[in-house]
């Protein structure tokens, strides 16, 4: 057996490596998995940078951050495997949209427009738990779609979600870009709406990967093989709705989420209570753990990460950086891995991201393989730098 | 040079604070609480930043130093520019250190090393005092136990206890189990 230990935050979309755990996944490809929670994202990045953990839970956006040298100890990190797309919940605090005099069920367009107009008399402030995360570059990308300036019209401030709710009982944030279930725990407690969901800005949002260490993946390759495996069986498990109670039930524990079961059942379902008043909204591809290639690491949703860095002045993008980028993605050791389960998997490492409105079909070596939608709220297509 | 200590341990940041004040630092701010902490170290205006690696607000403290990069006074994380040995350390004991950029590494190198020193000499002292209590916590359940048998069955203290031992043998269990076991038994029966 080897031990591999794994860093995780409580969220929903921890779940492959809970089912990994919990389900014995991991235990039939020879691998015991020691699972620890984490109460913030810098130190589950400075843990696995300097060997305490050998795999994480990681942002992606963080993993790339980590590799270009802009946060956190130095580390050279490989991510072979996307844990799901989406997920994310763009939340208007209740008193927010009663100063601004929107119902608590205001649609996305009237809330950008209040923040146009200065509705609310000052800097209108989100809350995002992570700077270098997707929360902060969809809320960005959102914002500057509505023709909203995300550095000179509002605010952003990091806020750790279990810190989120005195933050809105303060008035410190008027709404909020956050990983589920804390915005369903927000919504019950009457604080806030849910009026947009990371779905609905990036229909394939790399949400949270699974990030190690270069050196140790290469010191460890049949047991990283295995590991690889066990993910992907264990997320289509976690995919499948037949399981999604057992589910909720593991994942409700006090040692991993500590929330109740029917508020996580909801994001896997994507049937969200929207408003404290109860109003429920279907997202289709709310939350999506298997499907459609999902867990494939994209060298173009990196770059395209790279990109609204750049855009906002994060970092200046140099061919370096760019290499580093893809070197960070390790879609071979991916296709390496799975090859032996006989599923299809892509034959390219990159794809023009934001095409594709509905599940297309696309080239691989083996068997039928479908790419989910990917589009962007704006319609905008990125098409990276020429692939290798 | 100025440092802020943030720890949710006000023992521990006590502790540090003393030690940095006889090894010549002297100034050195302790902050408890995580509501407004950005606001307070803008007005601290610290030169280095110790910090709790199980602080919740260490993700805010990272959002300030990317955002200062563009636009305030530049600041970097020390842990970028010390050797990996050392910062496996730090982030083993726990502790987490970030400095204004510029000041220099040998100014911040005792600082560091000795946070380390005194967060794993904390964490000692804690585990010893953890198991010293579970010690004289155990104790108190087997003289009730030993009470109670001595009451019920009319013997000494020697046979009680003796009882005890030989019960917990024959069960392949702790003394002190069986001990809880008499006791809560025991309370059952008087209520």
């Amino acid at each position: 057996m080897t031990e591999i230990r794994i860093g995780f935050i409580p969220l929903v979309d921890a779940a492959p490596l809970v089912a990994l755990k919990e389900l014995g996944f991991a235990r039939e490809e020879g691998i015991e998995v020691l699972l620890h929670r984490e109460i913030s994202w810098s130190n589950i990045r400075d843990k696995l940078a300097v060997g305490l953990y050998d795999g994480s839970h990681l942002l992606a956006p963080m993993a790339l951050a980590t590799n270009l040298g802009l946060a956190g100890p130095p580390a050279d990190l490989i991510v072979p495997y996307v844990l799901n797309l989406n997920g994310d919940v763009l939340c208007a605090t209740s008193a927010f949209l009663d100063a601004v005099g929107l119902p608590p069920d205001a649609g996305a367009p009237d809330i950008a427009a209040r923040i146009r107009a200065g509705t609310l008399g000052r800097t209108v402030t989100f809350g995002v738990p992570f700077f270098f995360s997707t929360h902060h570059f969809l809320l960005r990308y959102w914002l500057a779609s509505e023709g909203i300036d995300p550095d000179r019209d509002v605010r952003i401030e990091v806020i750790p979600p279990p810190l989120m709710p005195e933050a809105i009982g303060n008035g410190v944030i008027d709404g909020m870009m956050v990983g589920e279930p804390w915005g369903s725990v927000a919504i019950d407690r009457g604080e806030a709406s849910i009026f947009l969901s990371a779905t609905e800005i990036w229909a394939g949002t790399p949400e949270k990967v699974f990030g190690m260490r270069r050196s140790w993946a290469e010191a460890h390759e049949g047991a990283v093989q295995g590991l690889l495996r066990a993910l992907y069986r264990a997320s289509t498990w976690v995919q499948d709705p037949n399981n999604r109670v057992t589910l909720s039930e593991l994942l409700a524990r006090e040692a991993y989420l500590d929330v109740s079961a029917e508020v996580i059942e909801r994001a896997l379902s994507g049937e969200l209570t929207r408003t404290p008043q109860g109003i429920q909204g279907k997202t289709e591809r709310f939350m999506v753990f298997q499907d459609g290639a999902s867990s494939f690491p994209w060298l173009s949703q990196a770059l395209w990460l790279l990109t609204e860095m750049e855009r906002w002045g994060f970092v200046s993008v140099t061919p370096e950086m760019q290499r580093a980028v893809r070197n960070t993605m390790a879609p071979n050791l991916y296709r390496e891995a799975l090859t032996p389960l006989g599923i299809a998997i892509p034959s390219a490492n990159s794809k023009v991201e934001g095409a594709l409105h509905e599940s297309t079909p696309a080239a691989s070596a083996r068997g039928r393989l479908f790419l989910g939608p990917d589009a962007f709220c704006d319609g905008a297509v990125f098409d990276p730098a020429p692939s290798e | 040079m100025k440092i802020v200590v943030i720890d949710l341990q006000n023992e521990r940041a006590g502790l540090i604070k003393e030690a940095l004040a006889e090894a010549g630092f002297p100034d050195v701010v302790v902050v408890a609480e995580t509501d407004r902490l950005l606001e307070r170290l803008g007005e601290l205006d610290p030169d280095a930043v110790l910090i709790d690696l199980e602080a919740p607000s260490r993700d805010m403290l990272e959002q300030m130093f990317e955002v200062s990069r563009q636009v305030k006074r530049p600041v970097a994380m020390f842990v970028d520019d010390s050797g990996e040995s050392s910062i496996a350390a730090a982030v083993e004991a726990g502790v987490g250190a970030y400095v204004v950029n510029g000041l220099a590494k040998a100014r911040i190198k005792p600082v560091m090393d000795l946070a380390i020193s005194r967060y794993n000499a904390f964490t000692r002292l804690q585990t010893e005092l953890d198991t010293a209590k579970a010690a004289l916590a155990e104790r108190k359940l087997i003289d009730r136990a030993k009470g109670i048998l001595m009451k019920m069955r009319g013997i000494e203290e020697e046979d009680a206890y003796k009882l005890l031992r030989k019960t917990a043998m024959n069960q392949n269990r702790k003394i002190a189990e069986i001990a809880e076991s008499i006791v809560t038994t025991a309370e059952l029966f008087h209520q």
